[in-house]
Formats: C-alpha cells, structure tokens, sequence
C-alpha cells in the first residue's frame, strides 16, 4: 500500500512535470475496454502504476511494449501511467454505443396535447460510460399502424432528448428511441381529454324511478372517455336534490333518480356539464 | 386472636365477591318521565341491553333484538365502534299519562364524537314510567342476485431489477379547482375542491402551510377526514383544512399542496343521495339532511357523507360532514342529516353531497 502511495505522489509530481513524460508513449485515442500497448524504453523488469477514474493498479511488467488490458481501461475518463519515475496520461473515451437508457414521461397523456410527452435518451457503452460523441438519436411516438409523430435528435454530451405532441387517437403509443441497430420502447398511454360535450336521455325505469342515460361519451377528437370515469347526474324537484354519482360503463353512464311529477335533471363529469331536461316539461 | 382475623378477612372477601356478582333481578321503577329515560340511558352507557330493555314501554312493540341493534349497532355499522358517552335529558312536555323528553346524547366512537337528539316519547305503562323506543324496521333485502360488473383498477409497478431507466407508472393528476379561506370562532380554515383529472384511480389529500408575515411557515395541517381520499377518474371532492385559533391576521400567503397517489381501487359501490334539502332540526338549527341509497349489492358499513355549500358565485363557502351510524344494505335508503352554520343560510345557493363509504368485507 505504501509503495502505490509513494508511486501515486510519483505519478502527481510526474503528470505535473514535463520531464517524466518523455520517455513513456501510448498510441491515441483509446476506446474503453480495448488493449493498448505502452511503449517504455529498455529491457528488463520494472513495477507499472495505473491511474484512473475506476481505480488504481500496480503490477511487474517487462520493459518494451507493455499491454494494457481491456479490464484497466474499462472507465472512460483520464488516465496515467507511471514507469521507472516516467509518465504519460491519456483520456480513455468510452466505446461504441451499447446501450440507451431511455426516460419517457408521463406514462398517461390527454390526447392532442402540445410538447406533453417528453423523452430522453442517455447513450451508454457496454462498460455504462456516457457516449459524448454526438451521435443521431431517432425519437418515434405513435399508436401501432400509425406513423404518429418522429423527431432525430443529435445527442449532446451524451443525452438526447425531445418534447412531442401526443396524438388525436387515445390508446397504448409506442414510444421509441433508436440509434444505429439499438432500440428502445417505452408505452405513453394516450387517453381521452376532458368530455367534448355530454347529452343525456330520461325515461322512466320499470320500478318507477327516472331512468337517466348518457350518449356515447367522448372527447373532443372523438375517443370514448374511459370507463370508471364519475358521470353525476343530479335531480332536483319538490322533495329536494337528489344526486348519484353514476360510473361510465362500455362508454355510457346511466343512473336511477328518484321518481317525480316535475324535476330538473342535470348532468356533469368533472368540471364539464352535459344538457338539462325539465321532467314533466320539455329539454331547456 | 391471631386465628380470628384472617378468618374475618376471607369473610369479608366472600361478602364482598357475593355483593358484586349477585344482581337484583328487578329494577326500581321510573317515577317520572325523565327518571325513566335517564335509566334507560344510564344501562345503555353500561352497555347492558336487557336492563336498559325493562325500561321500554311495550307499547311501542319494539323488540328487545331490534333495541339492542339499535343501541349496540349491527353490521359492523359505526354505532358498532361507538359507547355512550354522555347524555342530558330535559322534559319538553308532561302530562298524567305521557311525556316527551328531549335527550341530547353524546357517543364517543372511532372516528370521534358523534351527537345525537332525540325527542322520546314516555308513557305511563304498569304503574311507572316507559320510553317509547321507536326502532326503524330492520331493511329486508329480498334474495336476489345483483351483478356487479363494474371496473376496477389493479397495478403492476416497476421491478426492482429494471433497468434504472425503466418507466415506471405516473401517479394521478389532480387539480385544487377551488379554494376559498375564512374565518370562523377564532379559527383559520380553508375550504375548496379538489378533481381527479386523470384517467386513474387516486388517493388523494391536500397539506396547507402558513407562512407568517416574516416570510416563514408557522404551521401545517392537512385535511385528514374534511375529503373524500379515494377519488375515481373525474371525480371532484371537497376538502377543509382547520387550523385551530389561528388569526388571519398573522398570515402572508398560504401554501397548497395537493398530493395524489395511484391506488387499486373499484368503481362499485354506487350510492345515490336523493331528496337532499336544507331544513330545520327539532332544536331550529338548519341542517342538510336526505337519504343515502347504496345501489350496489353489498353493505357499505360506515358511511361518511361531505356536503359541500356554495353561494351565488359558486365559491365555496362551507364544508361540513358527518358519520351515519347506520350501515347502508343494498337498495335500501337511509336517512342522513349533517350540521350547517345557521349564520350561512342566507348565502347558501346551492350545495352538493358526496358520500366516502367504508366497508368491512371489500375487497379494493
């Protein structure tokens, strides 16, 4: 421990020292994990130290031309090398690209909605050091047989990423970010936007009540809003309010309102209301 | 004299041990109309249903069963989860063969105090006097088959061996679409309403900060039970955040936070409130009462209805809510009643009720 401390000072002194750098070359560029050859001046046996961002190394090594293996030079980042009191450093830049890691948000989306979906794609090698090199990264949002929406994105020290429109039809998108053979997909759920408009019925129910039932409800691109969304369909009359918190079901709400000669039917999901029937009159 | 005390003493024990465990099997009759209603309530706060039962008039064909559901509670409802507390009597009415006494009662149950008025009828019945116990027949669902077939919400989340870049399943948007802040008996509280924008089940709830005219918070509170938690895809809930003898005064700006979090959760039950209306309870203090009707096919054990009042702009101008006590049976109404603020009645324009339901058995 003591003597890889004593060479680290070494290597400090030499990397901050023109004189140590003369005798020691290493061809350039180095990919991570390739083997390169350090060419050192002489014959016989010395100690080599190694420096880098992932750790350090000493081990016995013949003078002439010394192999670095890919395992010490997986971590790109700045090296150094020091032999006999001689150094020489080198960046290590990291290998072809090997891996995306792909960030897509959010994972639901209202339908046509502007820059609502965000990607970002983090470019890694197969030793998981960030590619800096810029490289072309294709983003690609749309539901299967679709075209949907594509962006190609030049990554900048090593992420690329993109802001996307969400498309006018609700289901399961693909979301996809490729480069070169690699791709990754991720799933933006497109779901209906708030109800367009909601127009219900009234009739009356076989055990007297007021049958209240809904069109189709849909947004305003014409997707169904989803089931379970609350429908409230609210009565009021004589007696007072009454209220039920209907459930959309296959595409519809329908609830039972208590009976009545002359009552005021409404309808409403979340903050958009549906048309008004007067019961007993006509529709207002 | 060394052999004479400890016998003393297992005597003394033996009479003491007799003294409690025996009981008289009758009881003192109820000389006046309030007495009557006093021991009734005295044995029902002991939690002895045949005694607190002898003071019943038989008049009122009310069964010891159906009196001791009515008092103890039955399926699991909140009167089930609740003791008598405390209770004050007072005489409305007498005469030689009826009364009418007016008992306020006070129960402590799980999720607080819950009062209760009751006007009793009590009659002259075999030389004493009884309660008339007027007990709501008990709901008879006929044997049916009801089919729910409605939605519900499971979620697969992401794994622990993803990768890091994995996506994972966003919670719920929600929105506070209302917040209006007031002041009322020394108390700062804040009302609004809070909707569901998304496509997905929330649990939701809202935290309130004040920050103090030197630019620092000074005190958080959330709106624990003034909301309904479990929120479906559109829906809307009110909510009321009370922070207790705060002044307006000390406030600068306060801090929302809304906070929402993806949960399983199912559609059913439906529950309809219907004949909802402001009128005056038997002490003439206004009140929203109406009938709650559970349209599902399986008892909702406690439920907790929140009233929200709005005035002619639609602001949000109070939020009240209340337990029932009673557990809701399939297709059966039950009547419920909250408190309202009577200084607010001729600002209320109009008011929505929403129902929070707690059941036993659900599976979510």
């Amino acid at each position: 421990m003591n003597t890889l401390r004593r060479g680290f000072v070494l290597g400090v002194f030499c990397a901050a020292s023109a004189f140590c750098t003369a005798q020691l070359r290493i061809s350039v560029p180095v990919a991570a994990g390739a083997e390169v050859t350090l060419q050192a001046p002489g014959s016989g046996n010395t100690t080599l130290y190694l420096f880098g961002p992932g750790g350090a190394s000493k081990r016995s090594v013949q003078r002439g031309a010394i192999k670095l293996s890919s395992d010490e030079l997986k971590t790109a980042g700045h090296y150094t090398a020091i032999l006999d009191g001689s150094s020489t450093s080198f960046f290590v830049i990291a290998a072809s690209l090997d891996n995306v890691s792909f960030l897509a948000h959010p994972s639901r989306v209202p339908t046509n909605t502007g820059s609502a979906v965000t990607g970002t794609a983090f470019l890694f090698d197969r030793f998981h050091n960030l590619v800096l090199t810029p490289t072309p990264v294709s983003f690609r949002l749309a539901l299967e047989e679709t075209s949907g929406e594509e962006r190609r994105v030049t990554s900048r020290d090593g992420v690329a990423w993109v802001q996307l429109n969400s498309g006018r039809r609700s289901g399961p998108a693909r979301f996809t970010a490729s480069s070169g053979d690699l791709e990754v997909r991720r799933v933006v759920q497109q779901v209906a936007a708030d109800p367009c408009s909601i127009r219900m019925k009234a009739g009356h129910a076989p055990d007297g009540n007021i049958l209240v039932e809904t069109d189709p409800i849909r947004d305003c691109s014409g997707n169904a809003v989803p089931d379970g969304t609350i429908v409230t369909f609210t009565s009021v009359d004589e007696a007072g309010r009454s209220t039920v918190d209907a459930r959309i079901k296959r595409g519809f709400a329908r609830a039972e309102l208590p009976p009545s000669h002359s009552a005021t039917l409404t309808v409403a999901a979340g903050v958009v209301l549906g048309n008004e029937i007067h019961w007993g009159g006509g529709e207002r | 004299m060394n052999k004479i005390l400890p016998v003393l003493l297992i005597v003394l024990a033996m009479v003491l041990v007799a003294a409690s465990t025996i009981h008289s099997s009758t009881l003192t009759p109820a000389a006046t109309p309030q007495s009557a209603v006093d021991s009734l309530l005295n044995h029902v706060k002991m939690r002895d249903a045949p005694a607190a039962y002898r003071y019943v008039a038989k008049a009122g064909n009310t069964s010891p069963e159906d009196f001791a559901r009515d008092v103890f509670g039955q399926d699991s409802n909140l009167r089930t989860y609740s003791a008598l507390q405390q209770f004050n009597t007072k005489v409305l009415h007498e005469d030689d063969q009826q009364a009418v006494v007016r008992a306020s009662l006070e129960w402590a149950s799980a999720v607080g105090a819950v009062y209760d008025t009751r006007d009793l009828k009590v009659v002259r019945e075999d030389n004493s006097w009884k309660v008339l116990w007027p007990v709501q027949p008990r709901a008879k669902v006929p044997p049916q088959v009801i089919p729910v077939n409605y939605l519900r919400w499971d979620i697969v989340t992401r794994g622990a061996d993803d990768d890091w870049g994995a996506q994972n399943v966003d919670a719920p948007r929600v929105r506070i679409i209302s917040m209006n802040p007031v002041e009322h008996d020394g108390n700062f509280i804040l009302l609004g309403e809070i909707e569901n924008e998304d496509t997905v089940p929330g649990f939701v709830s809202v935290e309130a900060t004040l920050i103090g005219k030197d630019g620092q918070p000074f005190a958080q509170e959330e709106s624990f039970d003034k909301i309904s938690h479990v929120l479906l895809p559109k829906e809307i809930s009110p909510f009321r955040i009370d922070f207790p003898n705060v002044s307006r005064s000390r406030i600068q700006s306060v801090h929302m936070q809304p906070n929402a979090m993806l949960v399983p959760a199912s559609t059913d039950p439906v529950m309809g409130v219907i004949h909802q209306a402001l009128q005056k309870d038997a002490r003439g203090h206004l009140v929203l009462s109406g009938e709650l009707m559970n349209q599902s096919g399986q008892t909702v054990n406690i439920p907790h209805v929140l009233a929200t009042f709005y005035d002619n702009t639609g602001k949000v101008i109070w939020v009240s809510d209340g337990y029932v006590d009673q557990a809701l049976v399939p297709q059966t109404p039950v009547a419920f009643s909250i408190g309202v603020r009577d200084d607010l009645a001729p600002q209320i324009h109009s008011y929505r009720v929403t129902v929070n339901q707690y059941s036993r058995d659900r599976v979510q």
